[in-house]
């Protein structure tokens, strides 16, 4: 783990179950997970926003364009949301989410994902 | 074991001004199990950032939602100062204060309106918006908008607000705090509203972080979170306590809500005594590079900005997570085990805004 | 009556109360000063410069430097008041008063009567003269953008 700012923090793949129960048994809840694609870069960055009460703490997980990024939803039943949302509008894949809605959450005329189309 | 069938559930629908689709598992009439989808009216405002610069976004930022809107340009824009490093001045802390209580105030009058058309109380339903509309002749005296208010900008706020509009302002929340009262006080006590309230659409205070809900969704059960507690703009400087419940029930959202118009109006008033006279903005130079999160308290929960910006104009990300959004999943858990008649009103309890969920 | 029948004050209030609306078309709504209606322009003032289509969100505002003309379609302009506070002549302001529904969207068009600087012509009169040069700056000023 590493600190990138104030609250924010680096983390692996390998990491990120041991991070996500940790805050699970701290009872801390999930704010949002967050996925961008910053054209620098190249790759996705994932983010995982946690709060208690006043307090908030972020995770980043970096994937490659193609790399599967493990699910938290059999953790945070809220991530479902979430992670479909990912999925459907960014292209990021998700392994195994609880409750997968096979790109239908968002019902949106236009093809999906966005990125897609400008990435090409 | 009963009948089983699956009813599609908006996104239309007489009770819901907004698109949202739900796909309901009944037995006979009880719901076993909801599935939402949303994106009927998806805008694709998060992908702006790389048509608008960073100035032009305040303006996209606050078309996000028509309620909360004020308070969508104020969290941009916070974060977006909180990047350069910008201290805003203390005068506009304290506008912002005044036009997101304002804000806070309209929304959930417009929130006991809808709820009480839901139950079918119409005349509450006018009676809501008539106290709503003059709010809104508020907000057009001092900001030039109805709904859409466009004073906010990187540094600061971009109209002041003399001296005698805001005791003009209080003198107006004074007399009408008289009639929200009496108002409100049919909402809490009238035998028909607490029919189709008590005891519906429990959720825990447990379950309520389990799903991650925010504002009077988890206030309603019992747990102590506020974001204004973290002392954004002016807030650190007033005195002001959160308001929850322990009932867990619709009716607990309500008397949440309903305790929160009159904290509004309490606090605009100390805004008002305590206002300092400086300048309204700085100026802002130099392009944002960095990221920040930011957290606002809007009236449907807590609202989340993340914002990435890489050093030139247009900034890398722009993520705005919604109290709406957040609230989904604790809705479809209120939803399990309920009547199918209750399912507008259990809709309406979670303040439900699509066109913040959908962006 | 307390908590049986509560919402009974209201209604006798009801009866005897005037209604809370107004007869729109027939009484026309008085605005508040600060409304922002429409986007208006001070033709004299204006130097064609072009902050304002470049700084318009929706790209409602047009600007034509050849042909001396500034237009807006009002039915794109979002009324957010960016153009007010980018011009750098404050010849733009918004007032109130709102563009009326029409079966199509149609432009409007102003002309303006200003005079880029040439370069080689000597300037006439020392009050032009610094009108011009505030211009050329501010023409400058946009290109180094």
């Amino acid at each position: 783990m590493q600190e990138l700012k104030k609250d924010l923090y680096l983390i692996d793949k390998a990491e990120l179950l041991t991070v996500i129960m940790e805050k699970k048994n701290a009872l801390w809840r999930l704010c949002q997970i967050c996925c961008s694609y910053p054209k620098a870069e190249n790759h996705f960055e994932v983010t995982y926003s946690f709060a208690n009460g006043q307090d908030i703490s972020n995770y980043r997980l970096i994937a490659e364009r193609e790399e599967e990024v493990p699910s938290i939803s059999r953790v945070y039943k809220s991530a479902i949301f979430y992670e479909n949302e990912m999925h459907e509008l960014w292209g990021l894949h998700v392994e195994n989410i609880k409750q997968d809605f096979h790109d239908k959450l968002y019902r949106i005329d236009v093809e999906t994902p966005f990125l897609e189309k400008e990435g090409e | 074991m009963g009948n089983r069938s699956i009813v599609p559930y908006g996104p239309q629908h007489p009770v819901l001004p907004e698109p949202i689709h739900l796909d309901l598992v009944l037995e006979d009439e009880k719901v076993l199990a909801a599935i939402p989808s949303i994106g009927f009216i998806h805008r694709g405002l998060e992908s702006l950032t790389s048509k608008k610069d960073f100035n032009e976004m305040v303006y996209v930022a606050e078309r996000i939602c028509g309620i909360c809107s004020f308070m969508h340009g104020m969290g941009y824009c916070m974060a977006v100062e909180d990047i350069m490093n910008v201290e805003v001045p203390r005068r506009a802390d304290y506008l912002r204060t005044i036009w997101a209580e304002m804000s806070r105030l309209h929304s959930h009058l417009l929130w006991l309106g809808l709820l009480a058309d839901g139950f079918g109380f119409e005349s509450l339903f006018m009676h809501s918006w008539r106290l709503r509309e003059k709010i809104l002749d508020m907000f057009e005296a001092s900001t030039g908008g109805r709904v859409i208010f466009s004073v906010n900008t990187i540094g600061g706020v971009l109209k002041d607000m003399p001296a005698d509009m805001l005791q003009d302002f209080v003198r107006q929340l004074n007399d009408m705090e008289k009639e929200i009262r009496e108002m409100t006080d049919i909402f809490l006590t009238d035998y028909t509203v607490k029919s189709r309230l008590v005891d519906i659409g429990i959720i825990t205070g447990e379950d309520a972080i389990r799903r991650g809900a925010v504002g009077p969704m988890m206030r309603a059960s019992g747990i102590n979170v506020d974001m204004r507690k973290n002392g954004y703009a002016a807030y650190n400087d007033l005195d002001f306590e959160v308001i929850t419940s322990t009932k867990c029930d619709s009716y607990a959202r309500c008397e949440v809500r309903i305790g929160e118009i009159f904290q509004s109006i309490d606090i605009i008033r100390q805004c008002v005594k305590k206002i300092p006279d400086t300048e309204i903005n700085t100026k802002v130079t130099g392009m944002p590079n960095g990221e920040s999160f930011i957290r606002v308290e809007q009236p449907r929960g807590e609202a989340f900005y993340h914002v990435r910006a890489n050093g030139t104009k247009f900034l890398d990300r722009f993520r705005v997570r919604t109290p709406t959004f957040a609230n989904i999943p604790a809705l479809t858990q209120t939803l399990q085990g309920c009547q199918y008649g209750d399912v507008p009103l259990l809709v309406l309890t979670i303040d439900p805004c699509i066109s913040c969920t959908e962006r | 009556m307390g908590q049986f029948l509560p919402f009974t004050k209201q209604v006798i209030k009801n009866l005897f109360s005037e209604p809370a609306t107004t007869q729109y078309p027939f009484v026309p709504r008085e605005y508040p000063e600060r409304t922002r209606g429409h986007v208006d322009i001070n033709k004299d003032n204006c130097i064609l410069c072009g902050m304002c289509m470049r700084s318009c969100p929706p790209g409602a505002i047009t600007v034509d430097r050849v042909g001396k003309t500034w237009s807006i379609n009002r039915f794109d302009c979002v009324q957010c008041g960016y153009c007010v506070e980018k011009c750098p002549k404050k010849c733009l302001s918004i007032t109130p008063g709102y563009q009326e529904p029409g079966p199509e969207k149609f432009s409007y068009t102003v002309e303006v009567p200003y005079e880029p600087p040439k370069p080689a012509a000597k300037p006439a009169a020392p009050a032009a003269a610094t009108s011009v040069t505030e211009g050329a700056k501010a023409v400058s000023e946009t290109k180094a953008e």
